[in-house]
């Protein structure tokens, strides 16, 4: 059942709920005041690395006839776009290198490598996702207006399609982001204004008309009789980008354990419940350091909720922090390896397809029932400070 | 005006680089290989005197260099990780070639950038620029009879219009007032004084050092200069000296002879402060009233607009939809629904601007 009141599901008292978010304020300053050098160079560095990939990969399918050169041109491009669109594009357009004061590295001026207009992806994303994140209703992202991911979503005849739609968005993934602003539900309802759509299709027209030209008739046309190999292999990079990004993202709101809310929860929500619903709606997977770069840091989807804007590259030790924080006031963090995390939204999808209500559905797990007294909180050490190396 | 070949170039190549552009490639090889923002290479730094420094500059593609003598130029570094800007009068004369220019910086106390750009700045580090712009420089030809009164490094703008009388061999009748702390810290001594040999009779220089002589005032000025009525006036320097020379000026009734540059905004008068917010970007920030909204913008990570920074290119100015602000040169207070120059204003109460 969707979640109308997140302190009490937490169980925790108002004045808990505020202190946590208190807590997290303080994690945001600590972070604020101490980005600078090294944090910069993280960004260049993924950019750098991003446009010699790309480089690499492009120059390579000028021998896309042969076929390793095919397979190693293929895999660069798709690596390349994989780190253009998650780790740089989606955080520089989150505004986290914005403090840098480098307008080239810049939320307002950033343009991605995907089909889908920055300016309308920061509308859907930045805004409705992450303001009203996993209400049901109100975030556009729980099912992205096609798929029932929740029984709290009633279940329809056109559910049955499901397993067939997942597998679409799966491969076709960077076009259900272009078409995503539009807004799917309110087109249905005809509640769409008819000339902001038109002003949307536009800009999408715009930006899929330069995408399509460069990777599906410029460059095959530059490698000349090659043509075909090319087209291949561009739209092989594509569809590996696809698969990919859509499996890290379904990874971050649809697994057992990030919870969905009702609208009455927003009425008067405060800002410390504002953080505890971003916390308990969110799940992360693990990984080693390439597989948290390669999946633009959303393996920390609960650290990128509570602070979207803060650089990428300090997730890890927010985590740490956050973890800390949950086990100080028995709060679940729902974490586990992606193959686990994916298997269970799989299983969600394919079980939602059919109607039911708490049979296809895992039950939410509660937080602890034993949760720390005001006593054993005072004591609380707080995180455990930094280790010192034994070198 | 045509396109140029190589703007039709970079357009054909932009279809293959899209959603980049071909500069975003070419910079990973020189980092001057790019005009999508202006860039350029410091080539040297060249000590003036204990806390000035001349920086020598190679800019990048797109950079152009036809600057007029007077002119300032904003330049942007990087200190960790942040881009600051700040805006510095061109020292180098345009007719010296167009492969660099020069900036001519000293070092402020508590200078965070001045004192960087003096001391700790490395040849070949790579700078932002904006273009060169600005209203302060001498009309071609110039007139028959001048009068240069600068103080401290207000000598900047005034030094790449004496290189170019030199270059051109066009001198008029120059007399130059110069003031400095002290004679170790005047800066282009030695440079000047060569000038004011070489071109007897023509070019005067009146040196005035505040340790050995006491401050340069308008009356010290008059007797320097008894002419001074009959002379066109480009004057440079910090905020006090400038304004007795405007009010001198004007009483006078020569208000049209005169010429200044304000170096620095004078950020003495103080606003109330407030809570600003920045509409169209969600930031929000609380203010003192000295701090400026355009540094505060920048601080908050909004992407402002700027230029010169010291309130004359009005490239900054955004609408203010709420509240009031204050002129922080003058005091003067702008109401909601203006657009106010960022650069020189501050929060008088809570305000709201749309960026």
């Amino acid at each position: 059942m969707a979640i109308s009141d997140v302190a009490s599901f937490a169980h925790l008292t108002p004045d808990q709920v505020d202190e946590l978010g208190r807590e997290f304020d303080q994690i945001r300053r600590d972070i604020e005041e101490s980005r600078g050098a090294d944090d910069a160079a993280y960004i260049r560095r993924m950019i750098a690395i991003h446009r010699k990939l790309v480089v690499g990969g492009r120059v390579t399918l000028f021998a896309s006839a042969f076929p390793p050169a095919w397979v190693v041109g293929t895999a660069m491009l798709a690596a390349g776009k994989i780190l253009e669109n998650m780790e740089i594009g989606h955080n520089v357009m989150h505004g986290q290198w914005d403090w840098m004061n480098d307008p080239e590295i810049h939320s307002g001026t950033w343009e991605w490598d995907t089909t889908c207009p920055a300016e309308q992806w920061k509308h859907s994303h930045n805004y409705v996702h992450h303001t009203y994140t996993n209400v049901i209703g109100k975030d556009n992202d729980v099912g992205y207006g096609i798929l029932r991911v929740t029984s709290d979503q009633k279940w329809h005849p056109a559910n049955l399609g499901q397993p067939v739609y997942n597998a679409l968005l799966a491969l076709l993934f960077e076009w259900g982001v272009a078409l995503h602003d539009l807004d799917i539900e309110a087109i249905r309802k005809r509640e769409k204004d008819p000339v902001e759509m038109k002003r949307q299709l536009k800009g999408i027209w715009r930006k899929v008309r330069k995408q399509v030209a460069k990777d599906y008739l410029i460059f095959p046309a530059l490698t000349g009789p090659q043509f075909v190999s090319t087209l291949t292999a561009n739209a092989t990079a594509n569809v590996i980008r696809n698969l990919w990004s859509y499996a890290i993202i379904f990874c971050g709101h649809f697994p057992d354990g990030a919870e969905k809310f009702t609208e009455e929860e927003l009425r008067n929500e405060t800002q410390a419940e504002w953080y505890l619903r971003q916390l308990l709606g969110s799940a992360n997977f693990t990984g080693s350091r390439f597989m948290h770069v390669a999946s633009g840091s959303l393996g920390y989807q609960i650290e990128h909720h509570l602070f979207p804007d803060l650089p990428s590259n300090r997730y890890p030790e927010i985590a740490e922090r956050v973890k800390a924080l949950c086990e100080k006031y028995a709060l679940p963090y729902t974490i586990g390896p992606m193959y686990r995390q994916y298997g269970q939204v799989f299983r969600t999808l394919m079980k939602l397809s059919l109607p039911g209500k708490r049979a296809a559905e895992p039950q939410p797990p509660q937080p602890r029932a034993k949760r720390a007294t005001p006593a054993e909180l005072r004591s609380y050490p707080g995180p455990k400070a930094p280790q010192a190396s034994a070198a | 005006m045509s396109p140029t070949a190589t703007d039709l170039v970079r357009r054909v190549a932009s279809r293959v680089t899209t959603p980049l552009l071909p500069d975003d490639y070419l910079k990973l090889i020189n980092p001057l290989w790019t005009a999508r923002e202006l860039r350029g290479k410091v080539v040297e730094v060249i000590p003036e005197t204990d806390d000035a420094a001349t920086i020598v500059i190679k800019p990048g593609w797109g950079f152009r260099a036809s600057y007029r003598p007077g002119q300032y130029v904003g330049i942007g570094v990087d200190r960790d990780g942040k881009w600051h800007w700040r805006s510095y009068s061109i020292s180098s004369t345009p007719d010296a070639g167009h492969e660099t220019l020069s900036i001519t910086v000293k070092a402020m106390p508590e200078g965070f950038i001045s004192d960087h750009l003096v001391r700790g700045l490395e040849p070949g580090t790579i700078v932002r620029l904006a273009l060169p712009q600005g209203e302060f420089v001498l009309p071609d030809p110039p007139p028959p009879k001048v009068l240069f009164w600068t103080g401290g490094s207000g000598i900047t703008p005034v030094m790449s219009m004496l290189r170019t009388f030199d270059r051109r061999n066009t001198m008029p009748d120059v007399v130059h007032v110069h003031s400095a702390p002290s004679r170790e810290q005047a800066i282009f001594r030695e440079e000047r004084l060569a000038l004011t040999e070489k071109y007897d009779g023509r070019l005067r220089s009146i040196e005035n050092f505040d340790d050995e002589h006491g401050i340069l005032d308008v009356t010290k000025l008059e007797d320097a200069c008894p002419d001074w009525r009959d002379r066109q006036a480009w004057v440079c320097g910090p905020a006090p000296m400038l304004e007795s020379a405007e009010k001198h000026w004007a009483a006078a009734g020569l208000a049209r002879s005169l010429h200044i540059e304000r170096f620095s905004a004078n950020l003495t008068a103080s606003a109330t402060g407030g809570h600003v917010t920045f509409a169209k970007s969600g930031k929000e920030v609380d203010l003192d009233g000295a701090t400026t909204l355009l540094e505060a913008g920048e601080a908050a990570g909004v992407q402002m607009p700027f230029g010169c920074r010291m309130g004359i290119c009005h490239t900054c100015v955004l609408p203010l939809t709420k509240g009031i602000v204050k002129d922080l040169r003058n005091g003067a207070e702008h109401q909601e629904n203006q657009n106010i120059q960022t650069c020189v204003t501050a929060a008088a109460g809570d305000c709201v601007i749309e960026i």
